[in-house]
């Protein structure tokens, strides 16, 4: 069987807070590989670090020790403005509350991250026009985040995630603030983008339904990694 | 898209309170413009005295008047081309709240002394040749609604009687900082009546005005000038005509310094409310900061989003402000005519808007981008929800 590259390759992380003068471990030597287009999911009870895990894949926090290497980048070594380069490129970012500008349509929200490419406006608007297509809101793209349900400005949310053509898509309980139907048709677009798109996906959730789309679950408890039985759900 | 039209929409997302800002803006840029103006106004006459001219008067004090008998000595001293007289008349035109300056002058000499009255050569040689005669600037009568020909009687104040005078000539300003509003008669009429009536006080000028061959000489004919009147009865004190107004300016400048002050606290205040505006603005948006921030906007696009709208309130209120400054100037200027003759807004001023809109934009945004831009992003997007 062949075994495919690992687009992820954690070793020996270590995160840690501090609140005064006291200091909270977070995460415990951290040790993961992730295979390109895999769809992982992150579980785990609140606290546990799972979402500071996903911040540190993402580039948006930095570890105390350890290394993160994506691709043939190890990011613990990037500045934070090299990081934010990175970042606009190469990962693709999914949140619970969606996080669309309200002043901006969906186009536009879409366009937002391509606007730091030196793609020309007719470049831009391609690219945003095959987002909305994979999400299936192209009949939306002029309306305001105010004038789309929950599950339609999540959709958005994945093209805006998608249209730099990110190797890894990041998403922070990508199901939490929808309903059931929704949350349904927002997995099973993930499940697309994995299978289609061949994306990598890492998701961090506490619903059992969300986590038996992935490939692999793994739980995090008290900042310490272990593996998931499919079965165990 | 791009950033500029996400500034711009940012700005208009609490309309009421950007509409409240800019308001604010308007304001202050218009009170401050006017209040500029007016300490324009204040030094007028210093900005319209010429660099080659002098004025002698008494050394004791400018109330005390000189002889005139000194106009032949200051006339042959080296590097003056020409000396003209005159006294502070101080009358008013029926009441006394129809205030104007008015002056008798030795016609001839001081129109050449003073190019920036302008008026035809028809009127000047009437002026000159009529005892009684006087000219007024196009303001003062416009404000009477004066004709040629017309009688016009001033009560005297330091030189007491009504006073009647026939209008010759009507000037108008070479420039825009020359006062129309002046009142001008023929030195011998007052001299004459004096004479009669007076006698002790005839034959006095209140000051000398001296034009200059060279400006450069200014210091060392005023020195001089002063020399050949040392130790006579009515020591003389010389000194050029810009420094002359100062010192009338001088006598009133605590209220100068006090104008000034009200229009940089206006500035002060405005920069405090904006600074608050933008503040609540950058709070309610850290969440959306840091979700620019993982999209990969770096510091200087999130700097440039929270001044640029703050920059934009500003200069939206300030260009409103500049532009109601002029109707406005215009209503004061009439409405002040009698203590500000010159009053316009002048260029100086909306380059001084323009600076003080520019230093309150970015001034009042200067915390909140640096909140904004140091918020790790893992912070600011728990704000969000």
């Amino acid at each position: 069987m062949e075994t495919k590259k690992p687009i992820v390759e954690i070793k020996n992380l270590f995160k840690s807070y501090r609140r005064g003068s006291q200091i909270i471990p977070v995460l415990q030597d951290i040790t993961l590989d992730i295979a390109e287009g895999e769809f992982m999911a992150l579980m785990g009870p609140s606290g546990s670090g799972k979402s500071t895990l996903l911040n540190l894949i993402a580039g948006i926090d930095k570890a105390d020790s350890g290394t993160i290497r994506i691709g043939d980048v190890d990011i613990t070594k990037l500045s934070e403005t090299e990081l934010a380069l990175w970042r606009s490129s190469n990962v693709g970012f999914i949140f619970q509350f969606y996080n669309l500008i309200p002043v901006l349509t969906a186009f536009e929200n879409v366009e937002l991250p391509l606007t730091l490419t030196g793609l020309s406006r007719k470049q831009r608007k391609e690219h945003v026009s095959m987002a909305l297509e994979v999400v299936n809101l192209s009949d939306r793209m002029d309306h305001y985040p105010g004038q789309l349900s929950g599950g339609q400005q999540q959709r958005v949310a994945i093209a805006r995630a998608v249209v730099t053509d990110p190797a890894i898509l990041v998403a922070d309980e990508p199901t939490g603030d929808l309903d059931r139907v929704s949350a349904e048709d927002i997995l099973g677009l993930m499940e697309r983008l994995v299978h289609e798109l061949g994306k990598t996906i890492i998701m961090v959730t506490h619903d059992p339904r969300a986590a038996k789309k992935a490939h692999i679950i793994k739980h995090l408890d008290k900042g310490v990694l272990n593996e998931y039985s499919q079965s165990a759900l | 898209m791009n950033i500029v039209s996400l500034l711009y929409r940012n700005a208009f997302r609490h309309k009421l309170r950007t509409f409240l800002t800019i308001l604010g803006m308007t304001i202050a840029i218009l009170a401050f413009g006017l209040l500029r103006t007016v300490i324009s106004a204040w030094y007028a006459g210093v900005e319209a005295s010429s660099a080659s001219r002098l004025v002698t008067r008494s050394s004791i004090s400018i109330i005390f008047p000189l002889p005139i008998s000194y106009k032949d000595k200051i006339k042959e001293i080296k590097g003056v081309k020409i000396v003209s007289y005159g006294n502070w008349f101080g009358g008013y035109y029926i009441d006394e709240k129809n205030f104007f300056p008015n002056f008798a002058v030795e016609p001839k000499s001081y129109l050449e002394l003073y190019p920036e009255f302008v008026l035809s050569p028809e009127q000047k040689a009437a002026f000159i040749r009529d005892r009684r005669g006087f000219i007024a600037g196009r303001k003062l009568v416009s404000r009477f609604g004066w004709k040629l020909g017309d009688t016009v009687t001033l009560k005297g104040t330091i030189f007491p009687g009504n006073w009647d005078f026939v209008l010759r000539g009507i000037y108008s300003g070479k420039y825009d900082t020359t006062d129309e509003t002046q009142f001008i008669f023929n030195w011998e009429y007052l001299n004459e009546t004096m004479k009669k009536t007076v006698p002790r006080r005839a034959d006095m000028a209140g000051f000398y005005m001296i034009g200059l061959t060279d400006a450069n000489m200014a210091s060392d004919v005023s020195v001089e000038i002063d020399k050949t009147f040392k130790n006579s009865i009515a020591e003389t004190l010389t000194e050029t005509e810009k420094a002359f107004q100062l010192g009338f300016v001088s006598m009133t400048e605590a209220i100068v310094i006090a104008i000034q002050l009200v229009s940089f606290v206006v500035i002060i205040i405005i920069m405090a409310v904006v600074a608050n505006t933008m503040a609540m603005t950058a709070r309610e948006r850290i969440g959306e900061y840091s979700v620019l921030k993982t999209l990969g906007f770096g510091k200087w696009h999130i700097a440039g989003l929270i001044f640029g709208e703050s920059l934009f309130i500003t200069m939206t209120g300030c260009a409103i402000g500049i532009l109601l400054t002029f109707p406005a100037a215009k209503i004061f200027s009439s409405a002040l005519s009698a203590f500000f003759p010159i009053f316009f807004v002048s260029v100086k001023t909306i380059y001084m808007d323009i600076i003080s809109a520019v230093i309150v934009g970015i001034a009042a945004s200067i915390i909140p981008t640096y909140r904004s831009i140091n918020v790790r992003i893992a912070d600011g997007l728990r704000k969000i929800g």
